[in-house]
């Protein structure tokens, strides 16, 4: 046989190889097979977790699956306040400084273990053991005395009253009797975990998926969906065309995905779109060391030229909203007015920058004292969205005469070598809004040395007095109260000009029903969800 | 003979020392350390908890302190474990997906060869006719064209439109209870687009290779005789010229191994296949020193055994080297 006869016959063969009628999890969902009748629920991840004892990892996927295979003493509900959840109640001391937690009997841990206080007081003594690896230990150290009263009671007690403890006993607890006396960094649990959650672990295929299956004897009942499969997919646009294909029920959209690419009749016919403020905002923060950022006016002048609504529209398509503060809109310590809050004034910034002392000078730089206003926005390599909010902010800049570069570094020479070094002008980042509203670490003067969080060197003392006094009390309409008025602070002084909100935009096949969107999102209650039979 | 390969295996080991050498301080050069990779910008982590990560990991102690220990482990063939917060044993994180690299890549390895070289004939044989003007094309679009982007057109168009492949991954759900004959034929359909691109992206240079060599051989003073004596032109090719043409090709060939366990990174993340590329490239990210070093001593071995076996090949082939006259 020659080779041009052989060629497209070879050709044929890997073609028809390959095609066949749909994968067999689509053939088992389509006959309604063992694949779960109906109901398996396959999720896509870009990382893979790298260690499911969460005292131990750092990183979302970890504790996405560890959320579904542990529980905490306390969780946020729908509407992000804190409820019980290992814990059926608690007291807090009149005098702020002890906790009393009373806990829910007859859960059993995966293995058939019942759950007790020893557990909690193990997760505890491990979290803040030296030996320990974990990032999470701080919140703990806080922690005076820790005693498990009796099987079902346990009690702590704190130097200072401090009002994040409450949340921090949301951090999952561990099974005492697989874990205690042992080396924790190189327990099994790490690859197989036991917990009490409302998904069982089942199986770990390294770089390919995680499988959970649904927990019979959970407390709140079983999850109608499972198994629960968990796909690591590292390419977004892969899991995309994943998504279309069947291959996975729900993943989070991008702006140009939820906006352009999804509006077809066919693809809401198969999927639900959902829509609400992510728990995280994008800043431009100001070295506040340098003398150029160290006048307020030109810091307010700067908010006032920057136009947000324009970012939000050219760098999210308009899945977002602006941002004044550190603050999740809807939540309860974002102040929706705030007062100080300079907006988009082009006008009112020349103005201010004029007031500060500022010239223009013959290239339409404004200059003062000989020096040009002019200075670089330093971002992170591979977020598209950060470089294109910097391009638009430089070119609004540049109409009221402020010279603006624009620096991409990779992340971690980005950190090591400018911002642990205070060697940058301006930066355009990100935080996460945590649940609990305490600012300290980001906002108080204490946290301006190396490597620490406050790295523009903000300083504001009334500041520093209301966060401590914030996180010093578990009375919410005082907190409520120190929280509006640190964002009249901030807004007035404008260390950050906070720029916007992003929405999250997930999107579920529509045979999942009982979705209800929430201030929390659409996972909080997960187990609820169902396909109609 | 036994000299000469007492000489070049004892050579290996200082040539593997530098090799780990350099990339040990490579490695901590560049910025970023393991803690702070996984800490960095959270403010949950205190200085003492990124302090005692430090310590967990020895990283608290002098360089080459560090480096020592680490070849110490090296010299018991272990390879330490990883930095990330799973703190696996290198070993066990590489075994885990080298098997699935290296199948890969002898499969489009096999493939890549199987039809470059017949194409390469093909070429040479008909030199400067439409024929050969056409395979130009063909191989050329495969190299010219971005694998990624020719992955998701063709992911889009087999996977999406008419659903007649899987996407991405190795397995589908379900196949571990399908018998064995349908999980390799599920399996194969998964493999069917990433080794297909793989292989056509592949087919320029080894194919204009072979076709080079081909036509050199074919200008050769016996090929002219063969021909004039009136040997058939189909043996004349295949028989005369092939077997001189392939000589060359087969050096390629050696040189291929080494790149037999290394992955490559765009193409494993876009079809999602845990490969030794996507390894490398999350060991490199996190900086998890151990695993890098794991992965990068593992490929330096394999050249150098590669090497090694080429030369004695060659060695046994031309006297002259092995008596050092060469």
């Amino acid at each position: 046989m020659t080779l041009s006869r052989c060629l497209p016959l070879l050709l044929a063969l890997m073609f028809f190889a390959g095609c066949s009628q749909g994968a067999p999890e689509e053939k088992a969902r389509a006959q309604g097979g063992a694949a779960a009748r109906g109901s398996s629920f396959v999720t896509g991840s870009i990382g893979e977790p790298s260690n499911l004892i969460p005292i131990l990892s750092a990183d979302s996927a970890s504790s996405d699956v560890a959320g579904l295979v542990y529980n905490g003493l306390v969780r946020y509900d729908k509407n992000l306040k804190l409820e019980g959840d290992l814990a059926q109640s608690w007291e807090v001391s009149p005098d702020g400084l002890g906790i009393t937690f009373h806990l829910r009997r007859g859960v059993k841990w995966h293995d058939g273990h019942e759950f007790t206080s020893r557990d909690v007081l193990y997760t505890y003594r491990v979290t803040i053991d030296p030996k320990t690896p974990t990032a999470y230990a701080e919140d703990f150290k806080q922690v005076q005395t820790a005693q498990a009263v009796d099987p079902y009671t346990f009690k702590v007690r704190y130097a200072k009253p401090f009002a994040p403890a409450l949340a921090s006993w949301g951090m999952p607890v561990l099974p005492a009797h697989l874990l205690e006396g042992k080396d924790i960094t190189k327990s099994p649990l790490s690859r197989k975990p036991v917990g009490t959650g409302p998904y069982i672990f089942k199986e770990w295929v390294p770089g390919q998926r995680l499988v959970l299956e649904a927990n019979p004897h959970y407390y709140e009942g079983a999850p109608h969906l499972s198994p629960y499969v968990y796909r690591i997919i590292p390419d977004n646009s892969t899991m995309y065309m994943e998504l279309k294909a069947g291959g996975i029920d729900m993943m989070g959209l991008s702006p140009v995905q939820y906006q352009r690419q999804t509006g077809s009749r066919e693809f809401l016919a198969r999927f639900n779109k959902y829509r609400y403020p992510a728990s995280a905002y994008t800043y431009l923060g100001y070295n506040l060391r340098l003398p150029m950022f160290q006048d307020v006016r030109v810091r307010r002048a700067l908010t006032c030229a920057i136009n947000k609504e324009e970012i939000i529209q050219g760098v999210l398509l308009g899945m977002g909203q602006v941002a004044h503060g550190p603050y999740k809109p809807g939540t309860w310590a974002w102040k929706p007015k705030v007062d100080a809050d300079p907006g988009y004034d082009p006008a009112r910034a020349s103005a201010l920058l004029k007031e500060a002392g500022y010239v223009m000078g013959q290239d339409g730089i404004l200059v003062k004292d000989g020096k040009p206003l002019s200075f670089t926005i330093m971002t992170n390599q591979g977020n598209d969205q950060r470089l294109k909010c910097a391009q638009i902010i430089q070119r609004r800049l540049k109409r009221v005469g402020i010279d603006v570069k624009i620096r991409v570094m990779e992340w971690a020479s980005f950190l090591t070598n400018f911002i642990d070094k205070g060697r940058f002008e301006a930066v355009l980042l990100g935080w996460t809004i945590s649940q609990d509203p305490d600012l300290y670490d980001v906002w108080h003067s204490s946290k301006t040395g190396p490597k620490e969080l406050n790295f523009i060197g903000y300083k504001n003392t009334e500041l520093d007095r209301l966060i401590i006094e914030g996180r010093g009390t578990f009375d919410l309409a005082k907190r409520r109260d120190c929280y509006y008025r640190i964002q009249e602070i901030l807004a007035q002084d404008q260390p950050y000009t906070f720029l916007y909100v992003p929405d999250a935009l997930p999107v579920v096949s529509s045979r999942i029903k009982g979705i209800e969107p929430a201030p929390a999102g659409i996972s909080y209650n997960l187990i609820k969800w169902y396909v109609e039979q | 003979m036994a000299n000469y390969l007492i000489k070049r295996i004892l050579m290996l080991f200082p040539l593997l020392l530098g090799i780990t050498l350099i990339t040990f301080t490579v490695i901590h050069l560049a910025p970023g350390e393991p803690v702070e990779m996984q800490t960095a910008m959270s403010p949950k982590v205190s200085a003492q908890a990124r302090a005692r990560l430090r310590e967990f990991y020895g990283l608290d102690k002098p360089l080459h302190v560090q480096y020592g220990m680490w070849l110490s482990n090296l010299a018991r063939l272990d390879f330490g474990r990883s930095f990330a917060p799973d703190n696996r044993p290198v070993l066990d994180k590489i075994k885990e997906r080298i098997p699935i690299t290296i199948s890969l890549n002898v499969i489009a390895l096999i493939l890549e060869f199987g039809l470059a070289l017949p194409i390469g004939i093909l070429a040479a044989v008909h030199r400067d006719t439409l024929l050969d003007r056409a395979i130009s094309v063909f191989v050329f679009a495969g190299f010219a064209v971005p694998t990624f982007w020719l992955a998701l057109l063709c992911m889009y168009f087999f996977g999406v439109k008419l659903n007649w492949l899987p996407i991405s991954g190795i397995h589908s759900l379900g196949s571990d209870a399908l018998p064995p004959l349908a999980r390799f034929w599920d399996l194969a359909k998964h493999l069917l687009l990433p080794i297909s691109i793989a292989t056509f992206g592949s087919l320029a240079g080894l194919s204009r290779y072979m076709r080079s060599t081909m036509l050199e051989v074919l200008s050769q003073d016996y090929i002219t005789t063969a021909r004039a004596k009136g040997v058939r032109e189909r043996v004349v090719i295949y028989r005369h010229a092939l077997k001189n043409a392939l000589l060359p090709v087969i050096t390629l060939l050696g040189f291929s191994l080494p790149a037999l366990i290394g992955g490559s990174v765009i193409f494993e993340t876009i079809f999602s296949i845990p490969g030794m590329g996507q390894l490398f490239y999350q060991g490199v990210m996190a900086r998890d020193y151990p695993l890098v070093m794991g992965i990068l001593v593992i490929g330096a071995g394999l050249t150098l055994v590669g090497n090694l076996l080429a030369d004695l090949f060659y060695a046994v082939a031309d006297p002259r080297i092995r008596h050092g006259r060469g």
